[in-house]
């Protein structure tokens, strides 16, 4: 970091070295490695994943088995079974209500704060969104396990109250503030001409929002709707609490299921390290990871998309 | 100040004499600052009318109180009497919708929507004819083949309808935001300084394709461009402060205005 020889005479270099000039360049090396930050920090925890899980991988690892059989029973005495179908069924079934739950929720609320509400009622709204948004996962779990656990054993006259239909709905009320958050942000990115231009050309206010409006966002809802999934798949205490933990391959949402995310914070602490079931709890991690950053990444480039347009 | 009744006559007779709008004591306030004051004005059927005035002086807004579109803002009121052909378009029983069918708008920069060029077209019709029985394809596209060629746009466009209205050139996408209006059969078309985003070329073509629609729609411009609004307008409507200071033939206004502030804003004294 030379200045190079200049003329004393060149009014427009300077060679002074003061404290502006070191406070400078200390703010461009902090803020550089913050901006890199992030990418080491991704790669770090992938590699360190991957390397826990690595010796699973190479050894015992079965790809069929593992994708294929519904029976997780790393402990078993007699017959280790690695078969993590269950648990990826647990986790897409609850995921998949969570949606079901969530998109109506959350599209809905974010058409009315983007298109419809105005002033004080839309500032409140926004705040309240995001708060809901604050809320710890672990709670939502509570309300799962002691209100909604007894609701759909009465409502339903079910055995057991703690199942997909109960993690997917608290998983949907979850998701959806961020939902929320995005697609509004989404809506509000359209180009303002377009309202005015179709509602002096006599069209209402629904015609405005489904024919020009949301066609318009698309890109934006979709990556909304995506980034829920994502939320979904990584949501782990709620899940833990709401969903019975039991290992079942789902054939109503009455049926207690059990995550990937539930399974690992469940048995990591119980598992001896470097122990193959360890391996194998961080082999889920690695396929958690790649679920997350694939649905992630595409959501991202899906929004970057809109933009170039 | 003068009355604005006075300097609304206008002095000469152009083609048509039935009104197409008229406006008594027209108030507007944005919240607390009042736009326009006690504006009173007369414009002739079928005839193209310009606004001029320097910036701020309430022409858009003028404009933009016809169609009603101004209320978009939530803070506009308005007060006084608009009539478009004979009708109150602020009586209590009107319907926007409608009122918006009747007089189209095409503004400042082009904004087609983000569909394709046809389905821009057929935007006005879509939403007008909700619920009711569908046109078919065939009548579709000869309202759309109609539309294009009053804009004297077919000939180039024939062979993008699918393609999004985004894609064609500035020129175009503002013929196309003037073709879209037609479909409805508006009787009258407000333009906000429709040439103002376009090079001198495009400005020439548009300005010869407003001066094509002349007689068969009403046609009331604001611009900035006196230029423009001397050799494109039959009548000219001045506005200084949010009152009309003179109205009357083009030629007149720009050459033996009544009012001194007008000659003062055409010697370009000011705004």
């Amino acid at each position: 970091m030379q200045a190079g020889p200049k003329s004393a005479s060149d009014p427009l270099s300077s060679d002074r070295r003061d404290a502006a000039w070191y406070v400078d360049k200390a703010v461009q090396v902090l803020v550089f490695v913050g901006g890199i930050s992030a990418i080491i920090l991704i790669i770090g925890i992938f590699a360190f994943i991957l390397i826990q899980g690595v010796g699973f991988l190479a050894s015992a690892f079965d790809l069929r088995e593992f994708f294929g059989s519904p029976r997780w029973a790393p402990t078993s005495d007699h017959n280790t079974t690695y078969g993590a179908l269950a648990l990826i069924a647990g986790t897409a079934s609850v995921t998949g209500l969570a949606m079901l739950v969530a998109v109506p929720f959350s599209l809905g609320a974010a058409i009315y704060i983007a298109e419809f509400a105005t002033g004080r009622t839309r500032e409140a709204l926004k705040i309240l969104v995001e708060l809901l948004a604050a809320i710890p996962s672990v709670v939502w779990g509570f309300i799962g396990l002691s209100i909604m656990n007894p609701l759909i054993i009465h409502a339903f006259d079910v055995p057991v109250g703690l199942n997909v239909l109960n993690a997917g709905i608290i998983l949907g009320l979850m998701a959806a503030p961020i939902m929320t958050t995005i697609a509004e942000d989404a809506l509000k990115a359209v180009p303002d001409g377009y309202r005015e231009a179709a509602e002096a050309l006599g069209a209402t206010r629904w015609q405005i929002v489904f024919r020009v409006v949301l066609p318009a966002a698309r890109n934006g809802l979709v990556a909304a709707v995506l980034l829920g999934i994502g939320r979904g798949f990584g949501e782990t205490m709620a899940v833990l609490m709401a969903s019975g933990h039991s290992i079942n391959l789902p054939t109503s949402p009455f049926d207690s299921v059990r995550a990937l995310t539930a399974t690992i914070a469940a048995e990591l602490g119980e598992t001896a390290v470097g122990s193959e079931h360890y391996q194998a709890l961080f082999t889920l991690g690695c396929l958690l990871f790649l679920v997350t950053f694939v649905i992630n990444l595409s959501a991202d480039l899906i929004v970057r998309g809109v933009r170039r347009r | 100040m003068d009355s604005p009744a006075q300097a609304a006559q206008p002095s000469a007779a152009a083609s048509g004499s039935k009104l197409a709008i008229r406006t008594q004591a027209l108030n507007l306030w944005y919240d607390t600052f009042q736009a326009l004051f006690d504006v009173d004005l007369d414009v002739k059927q079928g005839i193209i009318t310009s606004l001029i005035g320097p910036s701020g002086c309430g022409k858009s807004t003028f404009l933009r109180s016809v169609n009603r579109i101004n209320e978009r803002l939530g803070y506009v009121r308005t007060t006084g009497r608009v009539d478009v052909l004979g009708h109150d378009i602020y009586a209590p029983s009107v319907e926007l919708v409608q009122v918006r069918k009747h007089v189209g708008m095409v503004f400042q920069r082009p904004n087609p929507l983000p569909l394709s060029v046809r389905e821009n077209i057929l935007f006005g019709l879509r939403v007008h004819a909700d619920g009711e029985q569908r046109l078919d394809r065939e009548r579709q596209g000869q309202i759309v083949q109609e539309a294009l060629e009053q804009v004297l746009l077919w000939d180039t466009v024939k062979d993008q309808l699918g393609e999004p209205a985004l894609r064609l050139s500035l020129e175009q996408q503002q013929k196309l935001c003037i073709a879209r209006l037609l479909p409805l059969k508006p009787s009258v078309l407000l333009m906000d300084e429709p040439c103002s985003a376009l090079d001198p070329q495009a400005t020439s073509a548009v300005e010869e394709l407003i001066w094509e629609l002349r007689g068969r729609y009403t046609i009331l411009i604001v611009t900035h461009n006196m230029a423009q609004a001397r050799r494109a307008s039959d009548e000219c409507i001045f506005m200084l402060m949010g009152k009309v200071i003179e109205h009357g033939a083009t030629d007149e206004v720009f050459v033996t205005p009544e009012q001194q502030e007008t000659a003062n804003y055409i010697e370009g004294r000011y705004g």
